[in-house]
Formats: structure tokens, sequence, C-alpha cells
């Protein structure tokens, strides 16, 4: 059952506090971008990708397939994870302590569905995300690949091997996504090392590019409706979420100071009134 | 002492590239991946009977071993192919992220390795790529040692269940081992019995080694020579067991001294059974421009070396 952007929105507040609680209780990881593409992969997990945890596989047979490339952002994706079924909610209290399944970055483990590639050295994960796709393509599985990229990740060439590969591959059921929120760590992108006009670059790449606002249900589920839609073009998809990074809570939105720290006990209780508790409950 | 004869210069590449077609008629999940070196990896057959198993990926290494471990997650039994620098040093961050730290089932096939390249001189001669590959958790590193060794090598590959590192060369060089053995991941070749002395190799310096012994045994002197493909896992038994019996060990290997076989085997015996060794390596330098075997002789990796290294090995009982 799809859930309404009312249910959307409930459940991503709550995988902001599960964002922040994990953080916190490891003193240490990555809330910022987990932050800004919270709504994304909300929507992502709960209304558009095709997935079952209790049948589950690493080759994806049958199912979508998602990548997280970008794989610092393990706080909200382990806690979409648990929150979709894949292991119990009480684990995310486990995140990055010694003996863990929730390591720091994602690890790929035979006992722990849902990840299907190890991440974190960044770039990588679309190239992955292309093999799948091209896996798929060989074996007429007409399932699609996602994959979550960073924006000062796009700083890596990599990234753009795996773009021009798409196109020649004609990857048509490969969608991309951009967490564009203009921060990396040394701080915003602009002053690092300015990546300029992402989506003209896509474009010129060949791809089909969809920008959308990834802190608005309505405009995040209308992007992924016209990035399904591109099944059969031949080309593949990017879509540029315009996002904040440490979206939802005062202190943390909108700055690369958060991008990998880990907020103190009081910050952590502010942050937590701002938010809102939920029916849905803390882990 | 068994005499081995040369039925014809090949290259090992060709091995490779003949396995490849084999593995590919077998088992229909066999894809090949290359940077714009179909040719010099000798997929052609390959790409020609299975079109669309095979992958050109131009000149973007990185994306390639990303696009095979996806192809591997999906199910697929992925060779990547090109020059062994640029399927290890260019691309080691993500062979160790996407193939080895995430286990997917991709082989890495690794051509022109070592100062045989020839003319194209150092840029192209990797003779560090061993290291790398060992040093990789889980990873299965294989230097084959003639054609025919390299097309069994190939199919064990295939057939193995995980990351494997597979080393061959350019150059056309004595075939010599039985085509119809088939090689075992983890075990070492006893290529010759002998008493006084150890050659272990593994690659092109397998046939130096058999030379070296026949030369040794004109000397009076008695070699065992031990074939070493397999170099992770390194098969610890037979390497003890000829130590134990000759008390001198050579290692020769067509790589530099860092991260090596001989290293790998030095580990062993200091650990198992202290034993005098005496290296035959690049050392810690680059190669250069020249033919391979002008180079072979140059960087003192041919027979001549190796026997003179048995000697002071020998002479270090």
């Amino acid at each position: 059952m799809a859930k309404t952007h009312e249910e959307l929105k409930q459940m991503a507040t709550q995988v902001r506090r599960d964002i922040l609680r994990m953080v916190c209780m490891a003193k240490s990881g990555h809330p910022g971008g987990s932050m800004s593409s919270t709504d994304i992969l909300t929507a992502l997990y709960f209304n558009q990708m095709k997935h079952n945890p209790a049948t589950w596989r690493r080759d994806g047979k049958g199912q979508d397939v998602f990548i997280l490339s970008a794989g610092h952002m393990t706080p909200v994706y382990y806690s979409l994870l648990a929150r979709t079924g894949y292991f119990p909610l009480t684990e995310l209290s486990t995140f990055r302590q010694m003996g863990t399944r929730l390591q720091g970055h994602p690890s790929v483990r035979k006992d722990l569905p849902g990840i299907f590639q190890a991440s974190g050295s960044l770039g990588q994960g679309l190239s992955a995300a292309a093999g799948i796709a091209l896996a798929k393509k060989m074996d007429k599985d007409d399932n699609l690949v996602y994959c979550l990229c960073g924006d000062g990740e796009s700083e890596e060439g990599q990234i753009w091997e795996a773009g021009m590969f798409a196109v020649h591959a004609g990857l048509d059921n490969l969608i991309a996504m951009t967490d564009w929120n203009g921060k990396q760590i040394d701080g915003p992108i602009d002053e690092v090392a300015g990546i300029g006009d992402l989506a003209a670059k896509w474009e010129a790449w060949g791809w089909k590019v969809i920008v959308a606002d990834a802190h608005d249900f309505a405009s995040i589920e209308q992007a992924f409706q016209l990035a399904k839609a591109g099944k059969g073009s031949g080309v593949p998809t990017m879509i540029l979420f315009k996002s904040e990074m440490g979206h939802g809570v005062s202190f943390m939105a909108g700055t690369h100071k958060w991008h990998g720290a880990a907020p103190k006990p009081e910050q952590l209780e502010q942050a937590l009134s701002e938010l809102g508790e939920t029916p849905l409950g803390d882990f | 002492m068994k005499k081995y004869i040369d039925t014809g210069k090949k290259d090992t590449r060709s091995g490779f590239g003949e396995g490849l077609l084999q593995a590919g008629r077998a088992n229909p999940n066999i894809i090949a991946l290359t940077a714009d070196l179909k040719g010099s990896l000798k997929m052609d057959a390959f790409a020609a009977e299975f079109p669309e198993r095979f992958v050109q990926c131009g000149i973007a290494e990185a994306n390639m071993v990303g696009v095979a471990a996806g192809l591997a997650i999906g199910g697929k039994i992925p060779f990547v192919g090109s020059f062994a620098e640029f399927v290890t040093g260019r691309v080691y961050d993500q062979i160790r992220q996407e193939v080895a730290y995430g286990n997917t089932n991709v082989k890495i096939a690794s051509s022109h390795a070592g100062i045989t390249l020839g003319e194209d001189g150092a840029t192209h001669q990797t003779m560090e790529d061993v290291a790398l590959m060992r040093a990789l958790p889980g990873m299965v590193v294989l230097n084959p040692c003639d054609y025919n060794q390299t097309l069994q090598a190939t199919l064990a590959a295939a057939r193995y269940e995980g990351p494997v590192y597979l080393r061959f060369g350019r150059p056309a060089v004595p075939n010599f081992t039985d085509p119809d053995q088939p090689f075992e991941i983890g075990k070492a070749q006893v290529m010759n019995e002998g008493t006084d002395v150890t050659l272990i190799a593994c690659g092109h310096t397998v046939w130096e080694s058999l030379q070296a012994a026949e030369a040794l045994e004109a000397q009076g002197i008695s070699a065992e020579v031990l074939n070493f493909a397999s170099i992770k896992p390194l098969d610890q038994e037979t390497l003890i067991a000829s130590a134990r019996k000759t008390g001198a060990v050579v290692v020769a290997e067509e790589h530099n001294m860092a991260g090596g076989l001989g290293e790998a085997v030095a580990a062993v015996l200091a650990r198992e059974c202290p034993t005098p060794v005496v290296f035959v390596n690049g050392e810690d330098k680059f190669g250069q421009s020249g033919t391979p075997s002008a180079l072979m002789a140059a960087y003192g990796l041919d027979a001549p070396h190796i026997a003179e290294a048995a000697k002071k090995a020998v002479g270090k009982k």
C-alpha cells in the first residue's frame, strides 16, 4: 500500500529522529547528507521501489535494486532498511559499534539483507549500478536499478566515466539520483571545487535529466514517475534533487559543518524537540 | 631429471583468450569486459562468438571494474581485461572496495605483466601488481607459466567462486606444460625433483628455472623446480617439504622484491623452517624499453642468473 504524502512526511520525521539518535549514540557518523536525502529515500523505499525484504537476494533478480554510491549516508540507509523490515529496528542502536552488522559505511555480508554492494570510497557506486542494470538487460529482467550519489561525490571522475558508459550501453533501466545539497566536508561546493551546472552537464552527457525539490513529496514522486517513464527510451535518467544539508533541524540546516559531525546529547534533545515525536516511535 | 620440450612458442595471453572462449562456451554467465584492449587481451574470438556477452568499456578502467562488480552482483561471471598496470595500480581502490571487500565474483585478467611487456617501457611495465593484489584479503593471485597453463588457469578462475587476479604476459615464450593438466588453485607443481637446491618460480621464470636446473645438473648440482603459479593461496606444504629436503631456496619472479612471490615464500620459511633464500627479481627498480629477452637478461631474471643464484644459495647452507 502506497503511503500518502502525509504518511511519508511522518515517516521522514521519524527517520530523521533515527539518524540523529544513531549518530549521537555512536558519537560519529554523517547526519548532514542523511537528512538532505531522507525525503527522497523515504519515498523511494516506501512508495517507488519494487522490493521485498522477505525475498531479498543479492543478485537482485525479480526486484528493483538500490545502490548507495555516497556510502557515508548510512544513517538514513539503515533507518529505512530497518523501517521497511530488513532487520530489527533495535539493531540501529549498534550502528558503528564493535561487532555490528551496521558498519560505518555499507558492508556486504551474507547475514545482512538489503545491501547489494559495499560503498564509501566515493565515485564508485554508479558504475556498480550500471553493471547491475546491464545484467538485468542481459537477463531480460525489466526491473529497475536506482543509485544515489552525492553532489560532492560528483567531483570524482569515475562518476562521469559511468555517465558515459550508461548512455553508450543504453541503460534506460538505470535511475540515478544526486542529492544536490551544495555542501561537502570542507565547505560549500562552490568554494571547495565548484561542479557548475549539474543539469547542463548531465544533459550534455546524454542523460534524461529531471530537477526536483528534495523536500516536497509531490515533486519527488512526480520525478520518480517521470524517470520510470524513461524505460524503453534507450537513455538513463538522472534526477537532480535540490536539497538542503541537515534539513529539518534549525541549527543543522544549510551548513557543511554537520556533514560528518555527531550532535552532543543536549543538541540531540533540541533537534528531537524541533522534529517532534511521531506515532511510529523511536528505535 | 624430467626434460621439458618447448612445443612451439606462444604468448600466455593467447592461452587466456582460448580459455575465456572455452569458459564462455561452457557457461552462459561468463562475460568479458575490456578497456579498449580487446585485441591485446586476445578477446576477439570470444567477442565474435558472444557479442552480447562482450562489454567494451572504452578507456575508463575504474568504471570497468565497477561495472564488472555490478554484473557479478547480478549473477554474471565477468572477466575484466587490460594491461597489468591498468587493472591493478590504476584501479586499486576500485578492486579493493568493489571486488575484494564487496566480495564480488570478478576475475581480473591482467596481461602484459612485468618487464617482458618490452618496448613500451616503464610506464606500462608493472613489477608491483602482485604486491597490490596479494595484500587484498580474500584475493586469489595466479601467475601461470605458459600458454597451456594459462588456458587451464583461466578455466579454473571461471569455476572458482570469488575474486581472482590472473596474471599473464605479452611475449611468445616456450609452451611446455601438459595441455590436459587441470589447474588447481592453491597447489604448486613439482616440475623436477632435486636434492641440493629448490628453485621456485612463477610465470615466465618457470621455463628459465627449468633451463637453469639443466645447467646446474651438468655442474653436479641437483635442483628441484617448483611452479608456484598459485601465489595466493600459497602451497605451504609443498614449499616446506622441498625446503626441508634441499636446505637452500631460490625464488625467481618477474616482479619487484616488495610483496612478490619471494617475500611470500620467505615469510613461510622464516616461520616454519628457516632456510637460506636467494632472490631473483626486479629488486626496487622501474623497467625500461627493450626486447623482452634483453630485458630479462639485463634485469637478471634469466636462466644464467637463476643458476648463479642457486650456487649462492647452496653456498649458504
